[in-house]
């Protein structure tokens, strides 16, 4: 277990010993402002809420989570460190966990520093706070499913443009299986059962019920299975391909 | 145990491609075994089999009594292994590094501290330990993952080409290292520079195609040079066909050659016994001076050549 920390540690540190973390707190930030005040209409709504920036989330990490989760197994492939890594006292298992709570601390302070957003709509209004937190709860939940697609797509290849292609792609999926245009393709020939299956897949169904305050057990499970079945498949992926 | 490694039918194929085909041998305590052979003769796989990286195909292999196919963990704790090329993660510092790897093997406080310094110190890395591994010269990331690699001063040293990419003092360095450390630990270390194997080697392996080819000291290696005991001479005031036609009459002379640049000749031994008594008596009996007279070693480039080409030594060692 302990390694599990030191993993975690060593590769948190990695983010910061390269310019990789700043640059990504900043357009992470900057996008969420932008997105916020002028796709989501901050001002002009009126309410006393995060709303507009929360709803912009799912988009967001779709296109910058993959930029974190590239990284974090196709360099260790490429560099070949992922032997030194593997032949350490230490389980995939532990590798795998370590690797993907660092890049989720990681992703969660940069969701943290968007705390003047938070200060802001409190100068302004009296939001309920509690809707505000669970937005936070279940966007770091969101953030945790995205990078643990990344990780394990991450450990397909040696390519990290592969893996953030890759990446992106199998994450807007996730996120459009819950839309109109990608139910449609699906309900002409598949059985309606499949479809909601589909549907109930997207994350958009479920970090949106949370977004606004409710937090529904069911969408919290959602999850936390699906960031346990993909780290799952990464060590899976990891053990069969590492000496690729 | 004095048993450390014990490896057992180990192979690997990668489909059509045998990469390492039934491999059997193991190292005892106080052992340096350099493993020898052509580039893709498969010394990296049976390491990284050994280690735990790779899966066999079949066979297994036991360090300090640990399958590393039911217990890689105990395995893994009870070596250190420098991967080739030495990988490490190229944005840390060799002090951050080597703090990770003392982690992870369990050290913590004064003891972390002191394998540390001392891993530092014996790899001579330490007037580096602050800058990123990635700005370090190539013989400093070698020296790195060295230090990675003794760090917990375990009892089987898997070393892959420790000394590639060094300058001849480096070299020397890490020799002298492995050296100091070869007492009371079982190590392997691969490597194609012939010249390491009398340097640290108590015994060499020489693998190719997947297969042992010889198992020896390094002398029982370079026994099977034609070199071996063979005798260069070259006598004052002779012609040197004149010598050699001598020296071919001798029992146990089985061939000679003129050697270039006016050296003197060469007489190569029958079977590699040697016959420099009885060269000398034959020269000082027709009343020569002897110029110069040396006794070669074995070659163990063309012993290498010989055993890892087609054209096998049968029945050789």
């Amino acid at each position: 277990m302990q390694n599990i920390w030191f993993i975690m540690k060593r590769e948190f540190n990695g983010y910061f010993a390269t310019p990789v973390a700043y640059v990504f707190i900043i357009i992470f930030l900057l996008l969420a402002g932008f997105s916020t005040f002028f796709v989501g209409n901050f001002f002009e709504r009126g309410e006393a809420d995060l709303y507009p920036f929360f709803s912009m989330h799912p988009w967001l990490y779709v296109l910058l989570i993959p930029a974190i989760s590239m990284r974090l197994w196709s360099e260790e492939r490429k560099t070949g460190s992922i032997e030194l890594l593997m032949t350490l006292p230490i389980s995939v298992f532990e590798a795998v966990l370590g690797k993907f709570l660092a890049a989720w601390a990681f992703t969660g302070l940069a969701l943290l520093l968007s705390f003047p957003l938070w200060i802001t709509v409190n100068y302004l209004g009296d939001p309920d706070n509690g809707v505000i937190l669970a937005g936070y709860v279940g966007s770091l939940l969101m953030a945790g499913g995205f990078l643990a697609i990344g990780g394990c797509i991450s450990a397909l290849t040696k390519n990290q443009v592969i893996a953030f292609v890759l990446s992106l792609v199998v994450s807007l999926i996730f996120v459009l299986s819950g839309y109109g245009i990608v139910l449609d393709f699906f309900s002409g020939w598949a059985p309606k059962a499949l479809v909601e299956a589909i549907s109930s897949f997207s994350f958009l169904t479920h970090f949106d019920a949370i977004s606004k305050g409710v937090i529904d057990m069911r969408d919290v499970f959602y999850f936390v299975s699906l960031i346990a079945i993909w780290l799952f498949a990464n060590a899976i992926v990891v053990n069969s391909r590492k000496a690729d | 145990m004095t048993l450390r490694i014990e490896i057992d039918n180990l192979a690997k194929h990668f489909g059509e491609i045998k990469a390492v085909d039934g491999v059997s041998f193991s190292v005892r305590k106080g052992e340096v075994l350099g493993f020898l052979g052509p580039n893709g003769a498969g010394k990296s796989t049976t390491m990284k089999m050994l280690t735990g990286f790779l899966t066999p195909t079949y066979g297994t292999a036991r360090l300090c009594g640990f399958d590393v196919l039911q217990n890689p963990i105990e395995v893994k704790k009870n070596m250190g292994y420098l991967p080739e090329g030495a990988p490490a993660y190229a944005e840390m510092t060799p002090d951050s590094f080597l703090r990770f790897i003392a982690d992870i093997r369990g050290l913590s406080g004064a003891d972390k501290l002191r394998a540390v310094a001392s891993a530092a110190e014996r790899a001579r890395i330490k007037q580096v330990m602050f800058q990123p591994i990635e700005t370090l010269s190539k013989g400093y990331k070698r020296r790195v993952g060295l230090a990675q690699a003794i760090l917990h001063n375990p009892p089987v040293l898997v070393l892959d080409e420790p000394t590639d990419g060094l300058d001849p003092n480096q070299k020397h360095e890490v020799r002298n290292l492995i050296n100091e450390m070869a007492e009371d630990k079982a190590i392997i270390i691969s490597t194609h520079i012939l010249e390491e194997v009398h340097a640290i080697c108590t015994r060499a392996l020489v693998i190719a195609n997947g297969k042992i080819k010889v198992d020896g000291t390094p002398t029982e290696l370079e026994a099977m040079s034609r070199y071996y005991n063979a005798v260069s001479v070259k006598v004052v005031g002779v012609e040197s066909e004149k010598v050699m036609a001598l020296l071919n009459g001798l029992d146990k002379v089985s061939e000679t050659e003129l050697l270039q640049l006016d050296a003197g000749c060469r007489a190569y031994p029958v079977s590699g016994q040697a016959m420099v008594a009885e060269l000398s008596q034959a020269i000082r009996s027709q009343g020569w001076e002897i110029a110069t007279l040396h006794v070669e070693q074995g070659h163990l480039d063309e012993v290498f050549r010989n055993v890892t080409t087609d054209q096998a030594m049968q029945g050789a060692a």
